[in-house]
């Protein structure tokens, strides 16, 4: 739609360059370093408090970093004022202007603009017809659905055609069937303008399904920025071994010895052997539940016993919900015509490429994959 | 599934739990006694509204009474015939019009110049962060404990030394400024969602206009609630106008209306006339802002 947008791909990549945000004496970033190349699809995920809206609001201007550098477009922004960043922003409660129609919304920032009124009617109807809003335009925002009103808010982002969108958690007031929807209407979004976006969520799905690449932050740091996959199959710590993946990893905490060149796991009965990393003392493994084998409960080659605690049966697969084996529960996904019932003691089979190795410093991921 | 639903824990709790087995509530106010209740709400509200209203139907016969049949004894509630004559008679025995139109150009100043003061002021402690901020919205709410009689010589002191006795300028000025208003206006704007004026100043709208295209029009009904208030209190002023003017072409109605006490003699019936017509501009004004007067005063929490 936007015929401006592409003449040429302008650079609209975004850079936080080791970013610092303090609320008084609180920090809420600490020395963020994040690029965005121009066209990407980026989404910030994290707990809540995690700072992730802060960088946002930093990207779009609202908020003041304490220190360092945002870069938008290969210029340093930051005292550029937000409406001059060639940004729009779609916020979580919509921020629609309750005393304007839709219409008024679309065309609000346009007005600020100074745009010729011919203009701005072209560009709301076009955004307007986008999104499906056409015959909606008079209403005010009491008068639509959550999702119409999602569609305005993202409509008001797109009249603007900015060279970058931020989205801060624009889909958590949505109920399940219309956030589904709207995802796939933000990513084919995407597809068609190839527009830079940066996308905050505290949902690892949207995190996993939207993001070209996914920075998951915890308590103001980043500690991962990859491609989704890369994330999920090898995580850069326990953190994000933990949040990213449903259900949750499994883990179990022990200790970690070298010997004969060796990183050896102990955990009660368990014993596994890693290649050198270089560290010892408290670790943990942790086991997606996809790398769990259920065998029975007196096979030799079961290396942890359980109980069974409860199953769900999701159709295409199966949920078994264990005991243990340590303090933490764990859970396997096997196939749905696996039989088991609850109270049944059972062995349990690690798949040995999949197993991770987290210790030292921010439990950080040492190794994946056992050796002999 | 931990545990079992502690059947005693009971009540409210109990009943939200929806795995809870079916226990019959025991007490369910029965039809009859909620009939009853409501019943009586009726009837206290209705005695409420009566001796509201008692006064005010008084003063409506009273000015249509003769003034012999004001003395008579046992008091009549009703006037044997009714005097319309009375009210050409007390409208024209001062120059109320005259009146009227001061007391009008006073409310209306009083109101313009409290919505300015107030939504102002009122958005500055909301919304805008300066040093010190909420420690002079203490100081400003303070001075709400001050009775507004112990300004009154300062005040008439202070426009005295301008030189604006008896003059729209002396009587208005004093009453700019309302921090009840702001506090109203303060705490109404509190409400106004932070993402509302994110959304403005990213769409390119500076701190003035913010104020003035997104969060002024949000805050309507709080303006009404304020609007209305400043209107009846200026217009019910006695004490002010009575102090700070002097010629007739300067009084407004009230204290026309006080003027009938005691001059020559106290002519009852010609001041009810004059008291109830100076009433119909306040009712007409309510009838007008009810809708957003009620709705201000719900979203303000002030219920």
């Amino acid at each position: 739609m936007s015929q401006a947008g592409q003449q040429r791909s302008p650079d609209t990549s975004v850079s936080l360059v080791a970013v610092e945000k303090y609320f008084g004496d609180v920090p809420a970033i600490r020395s963020l370093s994040i690029e965005v190349d121009s066209g990407e699809f980026v989404v910030l995920v994290g707990p809540s408090g995690c700072g992730k809206t802060t960088a946002l609001r930093m990207i779009a201007g609202l908020e003041e970093p304490t220190s360092g550098e945002i870069h938008i477009g290969g210029h340093r922004v930051d005292d550029v004022e937000p409406a001059d960043r060639n940004i729009a922003m779609v916020f979580q409660n919509y921020a629609l202007y309750p005393h304007m129609s839709a219409r008024q919304n679309l065309g609000f920032g346009l007005k600020m603009r100074k745009l010729p009124r011919e203009e701005i009617d072209a560009r709301v109807r076009r955004a307007a017809e986008v999104l499906g809003l056409a015959q909606l335009l008079d209403r005010r925002p009491a008068q639509l659905s959550g999702g119409q009103r999602q569609r305005v808010a993202l409509g008001r982002a797109l009249v603007r055609e900015p060279s970058v969108f931020l989205f801060d958690e624009p889909l958590s007031n949505l109920d399940a069937r219309l956030r589904v929807e709207m995802r796939a209407e933000i990513a084919d979004l995407h597809r068609r303008l190839g527009t830079t976006m940066i996308f905050v969520t505290h949902d690892q799905v949207e995190a996993m399904t939207l993001g070209q690449r996914i920075a998951v932050l915890n308590e103001g740091a980043l500690q991962q920025y990859a491609a989704p996959l890369r994330v999920y199959q090898e995580p850069a710590n326990l953190f994000v071994a933990t949040f990213i993946g449903t259900p949750t990893i499994n883990t179990i905490e022990g200790q970690l010895a070298t010997d004969a060149g060796r990183s050896v796991f102990r955990a009660s009965d368990l014993t596994l052997a890693f290649p050198d990393a270089g560290y010892t003392g408290a670790a943990a493994i942790g086991v997606r539940p996809e790398g769990l084998e259920l065998v029975n409960v007196g096979a030799s080659d079961a290396d942890l016993r359980s109980t069974v605690n409860r199953l769900e049966p999701l159709g295409n697969e199966l949920l078994v919900y264990l005991d243990g084996p340590g303090e933490r529960p764990w859970v396997a996904r096997v196939n749905a015509d696996s039989r088991c019932t609850p109270g049944e003691l059972i062995g349990i089979r690690l798949d040995r490429r999949r197993i991770h190795l987290f210790g030292g410093e921010q439990q950080k991921r040492l190794a994946t994959g056992t050796v002999a | 599934m931990g545990g079992r639903v502690d059947r005693r824990s009971g009540g409210a709790a109990g009943r939200g739990l929806p795995h809870t087995t079916a226990e019959p509530p025991k007490r369910r106010p029965a039809g009859r006694t909620r009939r009853a209740r409501t019943v009586a709400a009726w009837a206290l509200t209705a005695l409420l509204a009566a001796t509201m209203l008692l006064p005010f139907l008084w003063m409506v016969s009273t000015s249509l009474m003769s003034e012999l049949e004001i003395y008579r004894f046992p008091p009549r509630l009703l006037p044997a015939a009714a005097q319309w004559d009375n009210y050409p008679g007390a409208l024209t025995a001062r120059p109320f019009g005259r009146y009227f139109v001061n007391s009008f150009i006073f409310a209306v100043g009083v109101v313009l110049g409290q919505l300015t003061t107030a939504a102002t002021t009122g958005y500055a402690f909301a919304k805008l962060e300066f040093r010190g901020r909420d420690r002079l919205f203490m100081l400003f709410l303070s001075t709400m404990m001050v009775p507004a009689v112990v300004v009154l010589i300062p005040r008439f002191l202070l426009i005295d030394h301008l030189g604006w006795v008896d003059s729209y300028a002396g009587l208005i000025s004093t009453e700019l400024v309302s921090v009840w208003g702001i506090f109203l206006m303060r705490q109404y704007f509190r409400t106004v969602p932070r993402e509302l004026e994110d959304a403005g100043v990213i769409d390119g709208a500076g701190p003035w206009t913010v104020f003035w295209r997104i969060s002024l029009p949000l805050a309507k009904p709080a303006l009404a609630t304020l609007g209305l208030f400043a209107f009846i209190e200026a217009w019910k002023n006695l004490l002010w106008p009575l102090i700070v003017t002097r010629s007739m072409e300067m009084r407004t109605v009230e204290v026309g209306i006080a003027s009938f006490h005691g001059l020559f003699i106290t002519n009852w019936p010609f001041q009810m006339a004059a008291a109830v017509t100076a009433v119909v501009p306040i009712v007409l004004l309510f009838l007008f802002t009810q809708r957003y007067f009620v709705q201000g005063i719900q979203m303000t929490g002030f219920r």
